[in-house]
């Protein structure tokens, strides 16, 4: 479940980190989940959320010269958001620590640049808060259970930057995209609650049910 | 399309519910008679002296399984639910709907040409299936006078009390040849005309049952995709009422409620003996009538048929859900109206 009722009344400009790659991924599912408050908790959705609670269930540990923190709370004032990073790796170096956030995902490498938004969301999280700079991260895949490392290079950046921006005016204009039938609509998790085929035939629809034989 | 989950529905008298794991136990008299997966159902309904745990109660909420409490005869006291769902910008635009007369009565109309459609399809069938039993011109006028009606609602827009003359007027032409659908048991299930708080006789007395077996699926429906079910287009608002679950519930009475009781009475699951009358003449269900109007309801509920709008398999009762969905799509705008469930 998005956890966005927990934002504060103060907090209210803050939209949730995860809802950019939502947007990224489909404006319109972005609008169902976070204006029409929709969410269909299906098999993928619940295997998601047994994935993230044993993520969510330690709270810190040690292997080495790693450290790892998990969910840990995250918000930036400049992109207005707020949100939790499922894994943030502390590599100790000769003069510190180096910052590196893990994002865990059930699925596979998607072909958009989704995820990585949000991973680098995650990051520039972390650097307003802590007065760092981050340079990767990294995606972890639950299906390939391979890491992805990324980059966040300037191109990245400002993707974030760019959909950042579209989803806090997607969300202040209480409007819903409407919807276009695509091959993803067959894998998304919300395509009952999004019905993507209904469009303009009501009037067709009366006339062709109402006809006797 | 989404899966369909039981309503667990408990009519045992005295009957204890407890969250037992990740079950629903049923204990009667101190021994567990059912243990039933909180997954597999959407809703738990008790009837009359059921009682239920606090921790079953806070699981239920969590799982978004909701608890409802009716008396024996299935009038509504309380429900428990988790959070309200859904969506403030969809409520209100649901209210300012309801607030415009124009806008309010184009949704009543769509709800009137289902409602009414659909009670010409019962009619229809009838004289399909029983040309020899019936009074077939009787049935036969009826039916021509609700395809004018629907013609009449079809053509142009009306005023909130034009579409409300033209459904008591369909109703009362639906109900007066009524009787005739009734093949079976001919002299213990006489239908006069409807009547109800309390039914006189046991035609009335099994469809107010179903109505309200009905409306509470309506109302459940309508508040898990975030409508207000109090606020209606067709029915006004007034304190305590229902508005847009008994808006919702027409298009679904003669094609859920009155084909079941229809069923019930013509293929004698049903008999005269399991009811009774009070001195009033008011008429009771006994409790193994109670039990088969139940079963029945439920394994229809569980048939598939292809949703005539959306062109996919769905179960029976999901429609509720359906409707309740394509309204609210409607409302935000998403459809161009608002496509009521018609049979056919």
């Amino acid at each position: 479940m998005p956890d966005c009722n927990s934002i504060d009344e103060a907090d209210r400009e803050l939209i949730a980190v995860s809802s950019l790659s939502q947007y990224s991924y489909c404006p319109r599912r972005c609008a169902l989940i976070f204006t029409e408050q929709l969410w269909d908790e299906n098999i993928f959705t619940a295997r998601g959320q047994i994935m993230h609670e044993k993520v969510d269930s330690a709270d810190h540990e040690s292997r080495g010269n790693v450290r790892l923190e998990y969910a840990v709370p995250l918000r930036s004032i400049k992109l207005g958001l707020i949100g939790r990073a499922d894994v943030i790796e502390f590599h100790k170096t000769e003069d510190g620590w180096d910052v590196f956030p893990v994002e865990h995902k059930l699925g596979k490498p998607k072909p958009d640049s989704s995820d990585k938004v949000q991973l680098c969301a995650q990051a520039m999280c972390l650097e307003e808060m802590m007065g760092i700079s981050i340079e990767s991260g990294a995606l972890f895949y639950g299906r390939t259970r391979r890491r992805l490392d990324v980059a966040f290079d300037r191109d990245l950046r400002a993707d974030t930057e760019t959909t950042a921006r579209l989803v806090h005016e997607l969300l202040a204009s209480g409007l819903t995209p409407k919807a276009e039938y695509s091959a993803k609509c067959k894998n998304c998790s919300m395509v009952e609650l999004c019905v993507p085929k209904t469009g303009k035939h009501v009037a067709n629809y009366i006339e062709a049910m109402t006809r006797l034989e | 399309m989404k899966q369909h989950l039981n309503t667990l529905f408990v009519t045992t008298q005295g009957a204890y519910l407890a969250k037992d794991g990740e079950t629903v136990a049923v204990r009667v008299e101190k021994e567990i008679k059912l243990r039933v997966p909180i997954h597999t159902i959407g809703g738990i309904v008790c009837f009359g002296q059921v009682s239920c745990s606090p921790f079953l109660m806070g699981f239920c909420a969590e799982k978004g399984v909701s608890i409802s409490f009716l008396t024996e005869n299935g009038r509504f006291l309380a429900k428990i639910q988790g959070p309200v769902s859904g969506n403030v910008l969809l409520r209100r635009e649901q209210y300012r709907r309801a607030d415009d007369e124009e806008a309010a009565a184009s949704i009543a109309r769509m709800i009137l040409v289902a409602k009414i459609t659909n009670c010409r399809a019962v009619l229809q069938r009838l004289l399909r299936d029983h040309p020899t039993k019936v009074a077939v011109k009787a049935v036969a006028q009826a039916s021509n006078k609700m395809t004018t009606a629907i013609e009449k609602l079809r053509e142009s827009a009306h005023m909130l009390d034009t579409l409300r003359g033209i459904e008591g007027e369909s109703a009362s032409t639906y109900f007066g040849v009524f009787d005739n659908l009734i093949t079976a048991q001919k002299s213990d299930f006489m239908f006069d005309k409807r009547n109800r708080r309390p039914p006189l006789d046991k035609v009335n007395c099994l469809l107010s049952f179903v109505y309200t077996l009905l409306m509470h699926d309506v109302r459940s429906a309508l508040e898990v995709v975030g409508l207000d079910p109090a606020v209606g287009f067709l029915h006004r608002d007034r304190p305590g009422r229902y508005g847009l679950a008994l808006d919702l519930m027409e298009e679904f009475r003669p094609y859920l409620a009155d084909r079941l009781v229809l069923s019930l009475i013509n293929l004698s699951q049903v008999n005269a003996k399991g009811f009774s009358a009070k001195e009033s003449g008011a008429v009771w269900m006994e409790d193994e009538t109670r039990k088969a109007v139940l079963v029945a309801y439920q394994a229809r509920k569980q048939k598939e048929i292809v949703h005539p709008f959306l062109k996919e398999k769905v179960t029976i009762g999901l429609l509720p859900w359906v409707q309740a969905l394509l309204l609210a799509r409607h409302l935000r705008r998403d459809i161009d109206g608002y496509p009521p469930f018609i049979w056919r």
